[in-house]
């Protein structure tokens, strides 16, 4: 299995820089299923999950961005109260430190993406807890 | 090594009486022939009589760049035009530039003190050096030029840019000795490094010469470790004959400065009143060998002390601390005084700090700090970057005692200063 990756962009501006971010992937014809910005004091990191990910790190790049191809977990869950709990406890339990990491709903289908250092260990209660993770093509094709 | 032994380790008192009889001579030259000297000589009620001794230098009015720059084009010219051989310019943003004038015999010295120089760091005849300063009315590059000539090196005189052209010749002409500003050294490692050139088994060089920008310890280690060489500290300014005025030996512990070419004296930048041996205050140079343009009692701005104990390579000259600000560009924030170079020091010594940076000072006495990311230590996390900025934050805390707000921005962002940096941004109104 593809491990998932992100395309995560240093920006100092959001919103000018969002702007430029998607043109340049518009342009290069690469598709953004997902986006998201983690800011703090003046700055931040924007997110990508995209269907073309060498090719959109490859454009920004030489457009002078700076980027990174974090890995990621997707994992899907039952769409019901209590299910988030459930393996956010389990992953403390396991000593596994969440460095970002969203959700959402789509089709009925519950998924969360987790970016942690831990990767194996967080890949490890994903299994032990019978929960499935999303191959990179499965996140895309949703 | 020596290139003029007999007065490299000239004894102290011989020194002092070549320095006394050299400051009366100039001193008497500049009253004769320089009507701004005779004006201001009478102005602060002294003349060419008055000097017994070094210690009436103190005595004699300063020179200022402002002086300089009013002087232009040739108002301090002490020699007639015809004996002129050269002249230089400084250059000004503002207004006119300096203008520096040579004679023959000039020339001549400025070539052996600049060979004083490079063989005090063990360059020899047999070393190939490239110029990759520029050449023109800057005397940067030309004043190496002479002094390598003198020595006997093969010089390559390419100039700056053209990093792909520059490192052919490198490898054709077997180069061991680079003449660059930090900045392009820092360039060119990262040049290298991307070419997948390793300096220390495809290149040949072992000495690096960087001038004509203030940088840090930290940026010296960092050009020495990249490009496996040995970084020697220069001083000069063009109103001294440029480069060379005084260089490190193998000691790398202090600049000699020529005592026999120029007379020193470290006063305070706000009063003018000279201070003790040791203390840290601006520099202040005479020239005692200039035939052209001598200069009196000349406000460097440059702040350093001098080293007074003995050097272990025997030579007699004393030497002064690399360069720490400039008098100029000393800032006060919240009450507190400090350098900006005191900030690319810290800058320079944490990883994941991209290349340039920017000082900014606003309202209400705000401290801003701009800093580039280095692209290659960005890992996509957020955390990553607040850690950076605390570390940062904490480290310029430290260091000024003021607390800087820190601004991460992207590399490349910041605009590159050309020759002297200008990186302080002053937008408070009083
Ligand atoms: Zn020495």
């Amino acid at each position: 299995m593809n491990p998932t990756k992100l395309v995560a962009v240093f920006a100092e501006n959001h919103t000018g820089r969002l702007a430029r971010c998607a043109g340049i992937l518009a342009e290069s014809g690469v598709n953004i299923h997902w986006l998201g910005i983690a800011g703090v004091n003046g700055f931040g990191v924007i997110r990508f999950l995209v269907d073309k990910t060498d090719l959109a790190y490859r454009v920004l790049k030489s457009r002078g961005f700076t980027c990174s191809l974090p890995e990621i977990l997707a994992v899907e869950m039952a769409d019901e109260p209590g299910s988030l709990h459930f393996l956010t406890s389990k992953l403390a339990e396991a000593g596994v430190n969440l460095k970002n990491c969203s959700g959402f709903v789509f089709n009925g289908r519950a998924i969360i993406l987790i970016e942690t250092d831990q990767l194996e260990a967080a890949r490890r209660v994903v299994r032990e807890q019978d929960l499935h993770e999303l191959s990179e093509e499965e996140l895309l094709s949703l | 090594m020596f290139w003029q032994k007999e007065i490299e380790l000239l004894r102290r008192d011989e020194l002092r009486r070549l320095q006394t009889e050299r400051l009366r001579k100039t001193v008497a030259a500049v009253w004769e022939r320089v009507p701004f000297y005779r004006k201001r000589f009478g102005e602060a009620g002294v003349g060419p009589e008055a000097i017994g001794s070094i210690e009436d230098l103190c005595q004699l009015p300063f020179t200022t760049a402002e002086d300089v720059r009013r002087s232009y084009p040739e108002g301090l010219l002490a020699a007639p035009r015809s004996e002129v051989v050269r002249v230089h310019t400084s250059s000004g943003t503002t207004g006119n530039p300096k203008a520096i004038y040579f004679s023959r015999r000039d020339l001549e010295t400025a070539a052996d003190v600049m060979a004083r120089c490079l063989t005090m760091t063990g360059a020899t005849k047999e070393d190939v050096l490239q110029n990759m300063m520029t050449y023109g009315l800057f005397t940067g590059a030309l004043m190496m030029h002479y002094g390598a000539e003198r020595v006997g090196m093969l010089i390559v005189p390419s100039g700056p840019g053209h990093t792909e052209r520059q490192v052919k010749l490198m490898r054709d002409f077997r180069t061991t000795i680079l003449h660059l500003t930090p900045s392009y050294a820092l360039y060119l490692a990262d040049y290298l490094e991307r070419q997948g050139i390793d300096p220390r088994k495809d290149l040949r060089i072992r000495i690096v010469y960087v001038g004509a920008e203030a940088y840090t310890e930290e940026t010296r280690a960092r050009i020495e470790a990249a490009l496996g060489v040995d970084v020697f500290n220069c001083y000069g300014l063009s109103e001294m004959n440029g480069p060379g005025v005084a260089f490190e030996c193998l000691e790398k512990s202090g600049l000699h400065l020529w005592e026999d070419q120029y007379l020193m004296e470290i006063v305070d930048p706000e009063s003018g009143r000279p201070l003790p041996e040791g203390e840290r205050g601006e520099l202040v140079l005479t020239t005692l060998c200039r035939e052209a343009m001598p200069l009196i009692r000349y406000r460097t701005r440059d702040i350093t002390r001098i080293l007074p104990e003995p050097c272990p390579c025997g030579r007699v000259h004393r030497r002064i601390e690399r360069i720490s600000g400039r008098a100029d560009d000393m800032l006060i924030v919240r009450g507190v005084n400090f350098y900006p170079q005191q900030i690319e020091q810290v800058l320079m010594g944490v990883r994941g700090v991209g290349r340039n940076y920017q000082i900014l000072l606003e309202q209400a006495d705000e401290l801003t700090v701009r800093v580039e990311l280095s692209a290659s230590a960005f890992d996509g996390r957020v955390e990553g970057l607040r850690a950076l900025q605390e570390t940062l934050e904490r480290a310029i805390r430290e260091e000024i005692l003021v607390k800087p707000k820190i601004e991460l921005v992207s590399p490349g962002s910041l605009p590159v200063s050309e020759g002297k940096a200008k990186r302080v941004i002053d937008n408070r109104t009083l």
